[in-house]
Parts: C-alpha cells; structure tokens; sequence
C-alpha cells in the first residue's frame, strides 16, 4: 500500500464526481425519452396502452419502473456515502484492519425491507396477470393467426369465412379471441399497444386475446427470431367501429370482381396467373397459391411486404421486382419484369380492390 | 478385509511436521519434483493448475475479443436504420458467435482461469485434485472453441441465435454445416466443462489444508463451487438437446420434428433448463471475486460471510426451477406461470443480502481507492441495476411485453458484463501481481475503468429505453420511423467508447507483463493464503501443508491479537509428487495423495475427441472411428498403472518421530 495515501484524496473525487454524473445521465435518458416516444414510436408500450390486455400491464410497468428507480437511487446512495463517508483519525492506519464483527444490521434490515418491497410487487404482477391473462366476457370474434417466413396470414372462421394477409381488422371494444399457429419455424404475435406476445409454436395452437378501446391502427411486429427476415415481419392491426368492421368484411368476403375488361388488365391477369399465382391467390380467379399472401383484396390493404413498405402501386411493382434487395433470403424472388409487362402487372393488380 | 490371507504392509505412513526454508536443498528438490519440463513439452504436458488457469484467462479474453468485435461489427450496422452495411444472414451469424463465444467461450472459462489460479493457492494446497482431468478440460475448451469457429472463415457459422431453437435450427429451415458445427461444438464443450466441474467439486471436499474447515474458505471457492455443482446438474441436459438435434439433423430421428410426432417445445425445455442454471454460474464466481477482493480495499473483513455464501448457494438452488421465466410468452397456461415468476422474484432476496453485505463492507471499512476497488464499486452499481431490471422480467404479464425486446438485451449485458466482466478486470488487476510478480499501472487503471464504465452504460442503458419502444431483439435493421434512431446510435457510440476502454486495459495489461514494477509478496496486504506464496508463486505452492485457524490467515494477528494458523511449518509432503487430502467438513488431515507426474495424455485425448466430432461434423465416420481409436488408446496411456504412484510405503513408520501433532493418513492415487 506505499502510494495508498498519494491516492485517495484524487481518486475519491474522482469517483464521486464520476458517479453524480452517471446517475445525472441516467436521469437525462430516462427523462428525455418520453418526450423521444410520444411523437414517433408505435410500439412504445410503456407510456401507450389501448385495451383491457395492455393497460393493466402499462401500469403495472410504471410501478415497478417507479419501484426499482426508487432502490437503485436508495442504493446507489448508499453505495456513494460508503465510500465518502468521513472516517475518524484512528482508522487511518494503513496496517489496522476493522474487526469482522460489526455491519450485520445492514443486511437483515436491508434483505428484510427488500423482502417486504418485493413480495408487494409480487402480489400487484399476481393480480395483473389474473387481469390480463384472459378476457372478462366471450370474445366475439375468433381469428386465426398463422405465422409465415416471414408474413402473417389471418384467416377468419365466420360465414362466409375470409382469408387475408398482415393486416387484421377488429371492432372497437370488443374483446376478440386469437388462434396463433406457425407454418415453418417460432414466430411470436405482438401488439404491444394490445397485449402482450405469444409465440406461434408448430405442432400447437396457442391463443391469446385483444381488445382495442379505441379506433385506430396499431402495429404489430414478430419477436421471436425465425431467420433472414425477422426484421421484416410486422403486421398492423386496424381497430374500427362494427358497423365500419362488418362492411369491411362484407367486402373481403368477395371473391375478385373484374372490373375492367382493358388489354392491359387481362394481359396482367395472364402474366399474374403464369408467374404468380404458384404461391399466391386471388379468390374467384385460377389463382390459388397457397404459400404466400391472399392477393384479393390487396389494394384494402395500407401497408406490402409484411408491413415494410406503404401499398402504393409503385411500391408494389419494386416489391415484385426488387423483393431480394428489399427484404434479401425472403421467399419472395425478384421477378424480371419488361416494360410492356410492367405495366400490364400494375394494371391487373390495380384491380385488386 | 479377510482375516485370512497374509496382510500386505499397512496403508499408512505418519506425517511429519516440519519447515523448508526457501533457497535450502529441500526446496530446491520440491522444486525439481514439481516443475514442468522447459520448451514445448512441458508446454504440451504440464499439468500444473496455475499455468493452465492463466491459458483459460488469455484464451477466454482471447474469445472475448472477438465476440466484442463482432459486437461492434453489429453496432455499425444498427447506428442508423436501414443501413446495408451487413446482408441479414451475416448479420444472423455475428450475433449468434457473439452471444457463444462471450457466454459459452468467455463467461464461464474466464472464471475457470481464475478458480483453476486460485482455488489450490486458496486453500492451501499443491494442486487440483485431478490434475490431468484440468488439463484435459482446457484441452477441449480450447479444441470445442476453435471448432465452433471452423465454418466462420466459410460464412458457414452458426446462424440460429446461441439459444438455436428448433425448428428454425432443424435441416428443414437450416441445411448448411451451420447447426451442425454448433450442436458438435457444444456437446464437446459439455465434455470440458463437466469434468472442470468434477474436479471443483472434489478439490473442494479433499484438498483444502488442514483446519480449513467449509466456513473458512473464500467466498470464490463457494462461488464456483456452487456454479460447478449447478453444472453438473444443468450441462446433460443442453448436451442432450444438442445431440438430438445433431440426430434429427444427420441421423434422421424427429425429436424436434413437428411432422413427424416430434415437438418443437421441447427443445426450449431442455436449453433452459440448462441455461438458467448456466447464467448464475457465470456470475457466481464473478460475485465471490468482489466478496474476496472488495473487502481488502475496505480493509476489514466481508461482512456477513456466512449469508453471503448461503445466499450463494441458495441463488443457485432456486435457479433450478426459474427456467420457465425465458417460456413466459409459449403458452403455458397463466397459473404455472405465476409459480415460476414468483420463484424468479424471490431470487433478487439472495442477491440484496450479497449487495447489503458489500455496501455495509464498504462503510463500515475504509476504503482503499485503488484500481481493483474502482472495479468492484462499479461492480456493485451494475449489479443493482442489473438485477432491478430483472425484476421487471420476472413480472409475468410485464415480461409479455419486454421480453425478446432490446429491454432484456440491457438486461442481460448488465447481468453479464456487470457482474461478469466488471469483476473479471477488477480481479485481473487484483492478482496480476500474483500471476506475474509485476504490478499494473494505477494511473492507466483508473483511466481505464472510467472510459469502460462511462462506455458501458451509455452503451447499454438506452437499450433499456429501445425494448420500451418496443424494439425486438436480433433484428438486422429497422425502419427510420420507429422511434429507435437516436437510442441505438448512443448505443453504437457508447460501444465503442467501451471497446477503447478494454484496448486501454490490454495496453496496461501488455506493458505491465514486461514492464511492471516488481510487486512483491502481498502488494494489497489481504488476508488470504496466495498472498503468502512468492509472486508468482513456487511450482509447489506450499513447501509445507499450511495449518488454518481461520477465514483470514495472513490478518490473523490483528484481528485476534494471535496467529493461529501456521504457515510455515507444517506437514512436509517431499517424496514426489504428493498432496495432502483432507476430510470433506473439518479439513482433518485424511490421506496422502499421489499426485500425477506431467502428462500428454490429456492433450492427445483432447486431439482424438477433436478428431471424433470433426468426424461427426462432416458425417465422415471413418474420421470418427480414428478419433474414436484416438481416445480409447489416450486414455489407455492415461490409465495405465505407475509404480511411481504406488499406494505402499516401504519406508519403516518407526523412524519418523512421533508427537501429538503427527497423524498417520492413509495413502492413496489421484488422477
């Protein structure tokens, strides 16, 4: 211990100069995100909670957010005055060393309102998740999701039924039952301004349940790593009134109504029928591929690709074209398109209402 | 034992107390009797714990450099959205090879290293129980190591997540060598670290100095000793899992097989229920580390040494039956859920008594602000954190929504590098002068640790924020309008500043080694046995077996008033290679253990299990059966009986001078 005495005095400032602004940053963050969350970030589900599944949850969050921020500040206070802590004259004899009696209080006190702050929170996470882990009434609704590399198919069981992709609509208010089951891999379903994740097992039906309390879209996003393209896995859920909900399902209960008998469009449909129609389907048309997405309805719908890119016919032709420079090792090749071709696609699948 | 046959000589031979005096003839024959050949063949061969716990230390900080430049790699690529900088599958394979190698290839191993130093320095003994047994387990962590990094130069490497799950890992979704390398890779690893684990275990029953009774020994021996226990429990089971995966794949069973009756669950039930287990045994050791080593800078004893160990322990237990808590979001009904979220829970009691007993160590101590006690301060801080954010993952329907966000990837780097790495540099700094008679810089030390703890947490407590934004885990990139741009390029930046703080610590750590001043014995003045060895301490360790009184040898005059325990003269072990076994509770002098000479066999059993699962891994199963062939004649060399390892003494008893403090222990082989 030669330079011990050389170092103390430098080193204890340092060290709670460096610790005021540790807990200064940490304070900035959490402080400042918020204000990051609110404008532009659709899954934030610590501030953002729209239904009986969530909302508990979000405040059960900010308990225990307000829970550990509150010891971390106690402990950390500690910590800092058990190092700054004035020490008599006597105990600065480099060669005493303190008695190993002495100190014991610290932890049975500390261990035991530890004890009492975390079996409190225990019994608020009990009482949310009896909340939250299944719905007050009967769902109204049962939908099926099923989860894809790397997209979602939801498929509705009411008469008629109706299949469609990444984008499920639900009525306000109404708590609706999910069916989760997987294609390939594990995937997991969650909206978390809705409800918490569950994963879609293959070989198992699992279920979850949601409710939006209000109209609106909310974003939904795979979670469970299944490959190249996880990132490239989200999915929306539109919540709107039943009378809007019913029409809207009235309409993709339809089969393809052709509206326009063009050159262009029938050329389209051929071109679709040859080079698409292998894995996709278009109800009421030859088209019934079953691997990919149900193209019936595509123009209803506001979001390709698994909710990477906003439906604009332009970004549907990059999507056909480009699929592997946009979402690279999806199933979804790049489809040499010539002009003429192009144009004959959009046509057809501008038809698609 | 029949009364009939003529009885051969007894087993038994009396101990002699005595001294060796460093520099006499005695010494300078201990020495011979234990040190390793000079050149590459002692290098091959030793099977000395000290030089192959500092291999586990250089390896392991080896694999934590390149799973830390895999990390930045990543943070390139996540700095801003959209960024093309890697293509998903490398993206895939980075972060999988860095979550292996820094839990599989850095965690554990590096406290290996440490425990493989200390534990005989510690309790006061020549070496492991098994010495061989050690060395073969570095073998094959280092062979197991390179050969999950085979197919990385091929962009063939594991690109599944660490966690692998079926079926995404099965051939169906998975057809390159990839998994193949993974599930072999870590079936071999299992090997290396199961026996690690046996030989912990015995030496802790067998090999501490006499009068070291359980409550005497350090906390790190508790830590690891708990951590090897678990092992030994939870690593069968990912071995297991691994191999029927390697079945499924190249064999054609379908135990993960959904088509085939098989269940993809099950491969999640058989990972955790490894894997838990696994993360208190990466953190255990690091724990006893700070509960050793704080106290020094404090210069007091730990306070609560018997709560601390306890609280060790019964983290440990309770790990068991907590794995579900990495399922919460798979189904399983509501009401079995509760149960392992309040098992999860109760887990943060052990840890407050641990953080409690530190922070009153420090008050009620003076502290001592060296390099080492910066670390273990910031230890204690990460730690609470780390912890609290557990916490909020062990609410049920909370952890719906953290987890698989970037709110646990926080969670688990705090976990991990707080209480893994933080401690693991503060210790390095610690014993450096006891691995190599030198001293680290203090001035580059403290320059170091702030750049590191000031780089660790604004790299890591915006992920926090990103998982409460809803950002999923092991996505390659995201979107711009997510909310997520300004989080991950703190984090991106912060890493690097963190990456600095570790090239400043190897800078410090290279220069130190050549340049250092010389430290001598006992540089902190801790209490402990390896400080009264020479830095770096004789091949032997002890030239006599020390006698223990207590927790705090070398501070035992100014904590009673009285020395107690003897450290020099004690039981003289000189007739080769020998050690003294203990009983399991008390640390009475038992038996005489005939320790082994040097050996190849390790390593050349380490080569043959290497050549085996390369067999294996290219279905070339005439390369396994050579491997196989390999093994069984290692192993017949390993086995084979030695004269010198004799269990007879043929010198009469009635020449050694007999007193009260003689005991005649039986005498016995070790391997």
């Amino acid at each position: 211990m030669n330079n011990d005495a050389a170092n103390r005095t430098p080193s204890r400032e340092n060290l709670h100069g460096g610790g005021r602004v540790a807990v200064l940053a940490l304070a900035l963050l959490l402080t400042a995100s918020p204000a990051v969350t609110h404008a532009d970030a659709p899954l934030n589900y610590f501030l953002h909670a729209a239904g009986p599944a969530a909302t508990p949850t979000m405040r059960l969050g900010w308990a225990l957010a307000a829970l550990v921020t509150v010891v971390a500040l106690i402990v950390v206070v500690l910590l800092i005055g058990a190092i700054a802590r004035r020490r008599s004259g006597a105990e600065r004899d480099e060669r005493h060393v303190h008695a190993e009696g002495g100190g014991m209080h610290w932890v049975w006190i500390g261990t035991a309102i530890s004890s009492v702050a975390l079996f409190a929170a225990l019994a608020y996470v009990l009482v949310t998740l009896e909340s939250v882990a299944s719905p007050g009434r009967e769902p109204t609704l049962t939908i099926a999701v099923t989860a894809y590399d790397w997209w979602w198919k939801i498929d509705y069981a009411g008469e008629p039924a109706v299949t469609t992709a990444n984008e499920i609509h639900i009525p306000v208010g109404e708590p609706v039952k999910i069916q989760l089951k997987s294609a390939d891999v594990i995937h997991a379903f969650w909206v978390p301004l809705l409800a918490g994740k569950t994963q879609t097992i293959p070989g198992v039906i699992n279920e979850q349940w949601i409710q939006a309390d209000r109209a609106g879209v909310y974003r939904g996003q795979c979670t469970q790593f299944c490959g190249a393209q996880h990132a490239h896995m989200a999915f929306e859920v539109i919540a709107e009134p039943r009378a809007q909900f019913d029409a809207w399902y009235a309409s993709q209960a339809k089969p393809y109504a052709p509206v326009s008998a063009a050159v262009d469009v029938r050329a389209g449909a051929e071109l679709f029928n040859e080079r698409c129609a292998g894995c996709h389907a278009i109800r009421g048309t030859d088209a019934n591929g079953a691997q990919a997405p149900d193209l019936t309805h595509l123009n209803t719908r506001r979001l390709i690709a698994a909710g990477t890119l906003p439906n604009t016919a332009q970004n549907q032709l990059d999507w056909i074209q480009h699929a592997q420079r946009i979402k690279p090792d999806s199933l979804m090749p790049s489809i040499a398109l010539s002009a003429t071709d192009a144009a004959a696609l959009t046509a057809y699948l501008r038809t698609l209402q | 034992m029949t009364e009939h046959a003529p009885s051969p000589p007894p087993l038994r031979r009396t101990l002699i107390l005595g001294r060796i005096e460093p520099g006499s003839d005695e010494e300078r024959a201990l020495r011979e009797i234990w040190e390793a050949p000079p050149g590459w063949r002692g290098w091959l061969s030793t099977v000395d714990h000290k030089s192959i716990g500092l291999r586990y230390l250089v390896t392991a900080f080896l694999f934590l450099i390149a799973g830390g430049i895999e990390a930045l790699i990543m943070r390139v690529q996540l700095a801003r959205p959209d960024a093309h900088v890697l293509t998903p599958e490398q993206y895939n394979q980075l972060f999988t090879m860095h979550g292996v190698t820094m839990i599989f290839l850095y965690a554990l191993p590096v406290l290996s290293g440490f425990s493989n130093y200390l534990w005989p320095l510690v309790l006061g003994a020549r070496d492991m129980a098994f010495p061989r047994l050690n060395a073969l387990s570095y073998w094959i962590f280092l062979f197991a190591g390179l050969f999950l990094y085979a197919s990385f130069p091929f962009g063939e490497a594991p690109n599944a997540g660490w966690f692998n799950y079926a079926p995404l890992s099965g051939l169906t979704y998975n057809t390159g060598p990839n998994i193949d390398v993974y599930a072999l890779g870590m079936v071999l690893l299992g090997i290396s670290t199961t026996v690690g684990s046996m030989n912990f275990v015995v030496t802790f029953l067998r090999m501490r100095a006499p009068g070291m009774s359980v409550d005497r020994v350090p906390v790190l021996v508790w830590g690891t000793l708990t951590a090897s226990g678990g092992n030994l429990l939870a690593v069968p089971s990912v071995s297991l899992a691994f191999f029927l995966l390697w079945l499924d794949r190249r064999i054609g069973t379908h135990f993960f097989d959904v088509m085939n009756g098989g269940r993809a669950l099950l491969w999640q039930h058989l990972f955790w229920i490894f894997a838990h287990p696994w993360v208190y045994a990466v953190v255990l050791p690091a724990m006893g580390i700070v509960s050793d080593a704080l106290p020094v800078f404090c210069r007091r004893p730990l306070v609560g040494y018997l709560p601390v160990a306890m609280s060790t322990v019964a983290t440990m237990t309770v790990g068991f039956v907590v794995w579900i808590h990495h399922m919460f979001a798979t189904g399983i009904p509501a009401l079995a859920l509760s149960f392992f979220g309040a098992a999860s829970m109760v887990i943060a009691i052990p840890s407050a008594v641990a953080t409690f007993a530190w922070i009153a160590t420090i008050w009620t101590g003076r502290p001592v602000f060296r390099v080492p006690f910066l670390y273990f301060a910031g230890f204690v801080f990460l730690f609470v954190i780390g912890g609290l954010s557990g916490v909020l993952t062990a609410a049920v329907p909370l952890d719906w929504q953290l987890t698989d966000t970037y709110f646990v990837v926080a969670h688990l780097h705090y976990v991990l590098l707080g209480i893994n790495v933080f401690p693991v540099i503060g210790g390095i700094y610690f014993w450096f002068p006891k691995f190599t008679g030198r001293m680290m810089s203090e001035r580059i030390g403290r320059v170091g640790f702030w750049i590191l703890f000031v780089g660790f947490n604004v790299a890591f407590f915006p992920m926090h924020i990103a998982g409460l934004l809803g950002m999923p885990r092991r996505i390659y990139t995201y979107a711009p309008d997510m909310g997520w741009n300004t989080v991950n390029m703190i984090t991106s930046v912060g890493a690097f500043v963190f990456a600095l703080g570790v090239l400043v610590f190897l800078v410090d750590f290279v220069y130190s080694v050549r340049r250092g001043p010389a430290a001598g014995d006992n540089p902190w003045d801790a209490p402990t046995l390896e400080w009264s060895t020479s830095s770096p301490p004789p091949p032997y360790n002890f030239a006599v077996s020390p006698r223990i009184a207590s927790r705090h040898p070398l501070w035992e005059e100014r904590l009673s008033g009285r020395m107690r325990s003897q450290l020099t003269v004690g039981y003289v072990l000189n007739r080769g290679r020998e050690a003294l076994g203990t009983s399991a509770l008390d640390g009475d002098p038992d038996v005489i253990l005939k320790m082994p000479e040097d050996s190849y066999a390790p390593f050349w059993l380490g080569v043959a299990s290497l050549v085996f699962f390369t067999g294996l891994a290219l279905t070339a199963w005439w390369l396994a059966g050579v491997g196989l062939l390999g093994c069984a004649g290692a192993i017949v060399v390993w086995l084979w009986p030695r004269r010198e390892l004799g269990q007879r003494d043929d010198s009469p008893d009635d020449d050694a001078p007999k007193s009260n403090n003689t005991r005649s222990p039986r005498a016995g082989a070790t391997s």
